[in-house]
């Protein structure tokens, strides 16, 4: 297929960018969509221009280092999916594709499709752990029994790969459904139960110091979300945050 | 220099124990006055940059990624080995390091397997304090599955997602040590050089992959744990950025590099299709715990089916060759994973691959499926259940087990795998070759460690399932921060190493020079260009069989297209921004040495094990035909060009295990 892309170029941080019109021919539904990309940037490094930078890197959705927001939305029109495993087969012959970074106030544009996702980690440092040193003379695996519902409800909350596609997506740029996820695994464990209460309340001040917005419940970020992660996740957070209030 | 594996003496239960409790300490008020630089920031890297920080060293950590939670171990799936023995299978420390050194065709060290298999146990209780949530029973007890080449239930999992659920464990490790100031992170910078001042490892330069700017860094030990070399083939699992460049900077400043030609080809891979594609995706290996692999037995079904005129399905029982299921009738779709893969090839080879590549065998669960349904309707009390019923209930199961695996190739190949079988065929996934390193984990090079899939140590010819993530934890967690210890303790007077040297200021001109050239040469091809090249060579030449005349094909046409590439390479952009052309051309271009010095691994060593099979060496069978001649690590001395490199030999000794004949049938 053959297709227009427009697509945000900016070249680093400080300049302003704008939409650019791009032509790719002969595209093959099996690719996936980074790979129409390295089609694109193959044939600008051909002719001596700079390529399109964008984040990539395991390619199979799990790394969650790829971040484009494709006509409208975060990681494209194909549900449950990272950009890296969109498939070409989404797109009709002579389609205009416009692709956009992920936009929010705590995400800068380093360079075109490049944005900083830094924020994420600090609001981690701020409490995304438990805090047991890694010297191995830890009580044996099995001592604690767990219930196997608590174990694969944190497990699915555990899922999230930090991509930010819940905050690009949200109208407020919120981040809460990332934050919620984490607080959410270790609540639902018996090993999280510690620092309950302190963790909820760092991390959820440091996610307002970045910038991130609140939540409104659209339930936009669910939706996107390339793994699934549920809403529940924000409600927990609510209420932990809540219990740690009292 | 003759090469010293430091194993200590005594009997090999108590080798670490006995180690542990006779090395050199640093107090906790001197090692603060100590730093230590990490390259790489996956389960080794990060679990050692975690450890070392809560110590209380000063560390310094590089992650080429945005954040350390990106790196490649999360792409790992299956689950991680533990000698637990929690399902009573009779799995045992011995056990696991017999496995492991038999799955690795008897090409690794004793004393270093079997510390591995001892800590192994720790590693679990470790993740599961940190809240990991691995895959529990109703009982509320961990569950375990099995793995290819062994015969108990040890491998811990976190759906198909262990990888990326033990290095978030690692990861909030460190971002705990981040928060307390005693790690520094540098997401986005790229180690270019060690700095080495009086023989020892003493920084890095660095780049920082935003700015462009070359950074200094000094530390008084420096640890490489940059994963595995893979994408020297240009496609395989590994992710796009995974490359050679921190270990083979360090190669060049006299570290010697070991067995580059050991290189595991995973069999569940989906196959690829056609020229423009980017990396290759591996499907777990849990998947042959349930899936039956088979290509048709007739020619004429292969050829209905490559032409869409008949569907596996249709095919009868008869009319289909399990080929793993007769060849090896005791491991049956568990064998090893260069069993599996050269078993694939074989019949692809023979004409029965069932794609338009002819590259692809079937994986089917329609049994499984079956069984799991009958089972639960069993469960469920349902009496006289209908076909339909039975595969409704089986499929919920499978899809329990394994549904993200099923969803993702969904995705990419576009067909639903709970109707059709999966078609697979091998790919390149992981590196069991890599920097030499002794007992204590260090390199050739005093003070430069190396851990994780970086370096040679414990897989030998092949690694088996589930051993990776042991690996790079147990390195990282409890096998480095004992043993660097013991040489910092002589370092505790030495006070900041200054960057503002001769040999930095050397070090850093080098690393100019180089970048200056690729942005000023102006050439014809692109870097991927030369990639694409350099990964036909090696998947054609030093695949999963390589023959003496291919291999001195490769090393001549490698070291022609070396010659190419310095002189015809174009990369856009300048040195002083985000410029990931650039940062490619750098790493292909240590590729384009490695490729050489593996071709030539390879053509030395006259044998077949593991994941390095010659055609010359084989039984009549067809197997792999091991030589006791070959009984050593290959580790090679950096001498200017690859051809030029010099082979040392570290014989290997086995005192507590016969080296037999590998046999899974």
């Amino acid at each position: 297929m053959n297709l227009t892309l427009k697509i945000w170029r900016q070249k680093d941080s400080s300049s302003k960018g704008q939409m650019v019109d791009y032509k790719v021919t002969d595209i093959s539904e099996h690719m996936s969509f980074l790979e129409m990309i390295d089609v694109l940037n193959e044939g600008l490094v051909s002719k001596g221009e700079e390529p399109v930078a964008f984040d990539h890197d395991c390619r199979e959705g799990i790394c969650g280092m790829c971040s484009m927001y494709i006509n409208g939305e975060a990681h494209g029109p194909d549900r449950g999916v990272t950009t890296c495993q969109l498939h070409m087969r989404m797109f009709n012959d002579g389609d205009t594709i416009t692709i956009e970074p992920f936009r929010a106030a705590a995400f800068p544009v380093i360079k075109d499709l490049v944005v900083d996702r830094s924020a994420f980690d600090r609001i981690q440092h701020a409490g995304g752990y438990i805090s047991v040193n890694t010297s191995g003379n830890t009580q044996d695996a099995n001592a604690t029994p767990i219930s196997k519902h608590a174990a694969d409800t944190a497990m699915d909350a555990a899922t999230c790969i930090g991509c930010g596609a819940c905050v690009a997506t949200c109208k407020n740029s919120s981040a809460m459904l990332f934050v919620g996820a984490k607080v959410s695994q270790y609540a639902l464990l018996p090993q999280g139960q510690v620092e309950a209460a302190d963790r909820v309340k760092n991390m959820v001040a440091q996610m307002d110091l970045e910038g991130f917005g609140n939540c409104t419940n659209t339930g936009a970020c669910e939706v996107e979300c390339p793994k699934g992660i549920s809403l529940d996740n924000i409600a927990r957070m609510n209420r932990e945050l809540m219990k740690a209030s009292i | 220099m003759a090469l010293d594996s430091k194993v200590p003496q005594g009997p090999l239960k108590d080798k670490w124990t006995e180690y542990k409790n006779k090395i050199n300490l640093v107090n906790p008020a001197n090692k603060r006055h100590i730093d230590v630089i990490v390259v790489g920031t996956g389960l080794a890297g990060g679990s050692a940059s975690a450890t070392l920080a809560e110590l209380g060293y000063n560390v310094k950590a590089f992650a080429y990624q945005d954040s350390p939670r990106r790196a490649h171990s999360i792409a790992a799936q299956g689950g991680i080995n533990a000698a637990k023995n929690y399902q009573g299978d009779g799995d045992s420390t011995y056990r696991l390091f017999y496995d492991t050194v038999k799955g690795g065709d008897y090409r690794s060290r004793e004393a270093n397997v079997y510390r591995l298999a001892e800590v192994s146990a720790n590693i679990i209780d470790q993740c599961v304090a940190q809240g990991v949530p691995f895959a529990r029973d109703y009982g509320g007890l961990l569950d375990n599955r099995s793995f290819g080449g062994v015969l108990v239930s040890r491998t811990f999992y976190a759906k198909g997602q262990t990888g990326q659920q033990l290095l978030l464990g690692a990861y909030s490790a460190m971002n705990r040590q981040i928060a307390r100031g005693k790690i520094e992170m540098f997401n986005r910078h790229e180690m270019l050089d060690v700095v080495i001042v009086d023989g020892k490892a003493r920084g890095i330069i660095a780049r920082n992959l935003v700015t462009g700017e070359i950074e200094r860094h000094s530390a008084h030990a420096v640890v490489v744990a940059s994963g595995g070399y893979g994408n020297v083939y240009f496609l395989s699992t590994n992710a796009m950025g995974s490359n050679v460049t921190a270990a083979w900077k360090i190669h060049k400043k006299g570290a010697y590099f070991a067995n580059p030609c050991y290189t595991q080809i995973h069999p569940t891979c989906i196959p690829r299709s056609g020229d423009y594609q980017s990396k290759l995706t591996l499907m777990s290996e849990s998947l042959r715990n349930d899936g039956r692999i088979w290509v048709p037995k007739n020619l004429e079904d292969v050829k209905l089916i490559r032409e869409g005129k008949k569907k596996p399905t249709e095919l009868s029982e008869d009319e289909r060759d399990y080929y793993l299921e007769r060849r090896y009738p005791a491991f049956g779709n568990l064998v090893p994973r260069d069993v599996a893969s050269r078993a694939a090839k074989e019949r692809c080879d023979a004409g029965y691959g069932v794609n338009a590549t002819g590259e692809a065998v079937y994986l089917d669960f329609a049994a499984a499926i079956i069984r799991y349904g009958t089972e639960q309707a069993k469960i469920k009390n349902i009496q006289n259940p209908t076909e339909a019923k039975i595969k409704e209930l089986g499929k919920e199961i499978v899809k329990a087990k394994y549904g993200n695996l099923f969803q993702m190739y969904e995705k990419i190949v576009d067909e639903n795998p709970y109707e059709t079988p999966m078609m697979i065929y091998p790919a390149v996934h992981y590196t069991m070759g890599g920097v030499w390193v002794d007992y204590n984990l260090m390199t050739t090079v005093p003070g430069l460690y190396c851990i994780g899939e970086a370096n040679f140590s414990d897989h030998g010819a092949n690694r088996l399932g589930a051993s990776a993530l042991m690996q790079g934890l147990a390195d990282g967690y409890f096998v480095l921060p004992y043993t660097i210890g013991d040489y910092l303790a002589d370092d505790i007077r030495t006070g900041k190493i200054s960057t503002d040297t001769p040999e930095f200021d050397e070090a850093e001109k080098a690393v100019k020079d180089s970048i200056d050239f690729f942005i000023n040469n102006k050439g014809k091809h692109s870097v991927d260009y030369y990639h694409k090249k350099l990964g036909k060579i090696m998947w054609d030449k030093c695949g999963m069989s390589r023959n003496e005349e291919g291999l001195k094909e490769a090393i001549q046409e490698i070291s022609d297209l070396r010659k190419d590439f310095w002189t015809n390479v174009s990369v856009p952009g300048g040195a002083n921004e985000y410029n990931e052309e650039l940062a490619k051309a750098g790493r292909v271009a240590d590729f384009l040495e490695l490729g050489e010095l593996f071709a030539k691994d390879a053509l030395v060593r006259e044998e077949s094990a593991g994941g390095h099979f010659r055609e010359e060496y084989q039984t009549p069978e067809g197997e792999a035909k091991r030589l006791k001649e070959f009984q050593f690590v290959s580790a090679w001395e950096y001498k200017g060009e690859p051809k030029d490199a010099v082979l040392h030999k570290e014989p290997l000794v086995y005192e507590n295990i016969e080296v037999k004949e590998r046999s899974y049938k």
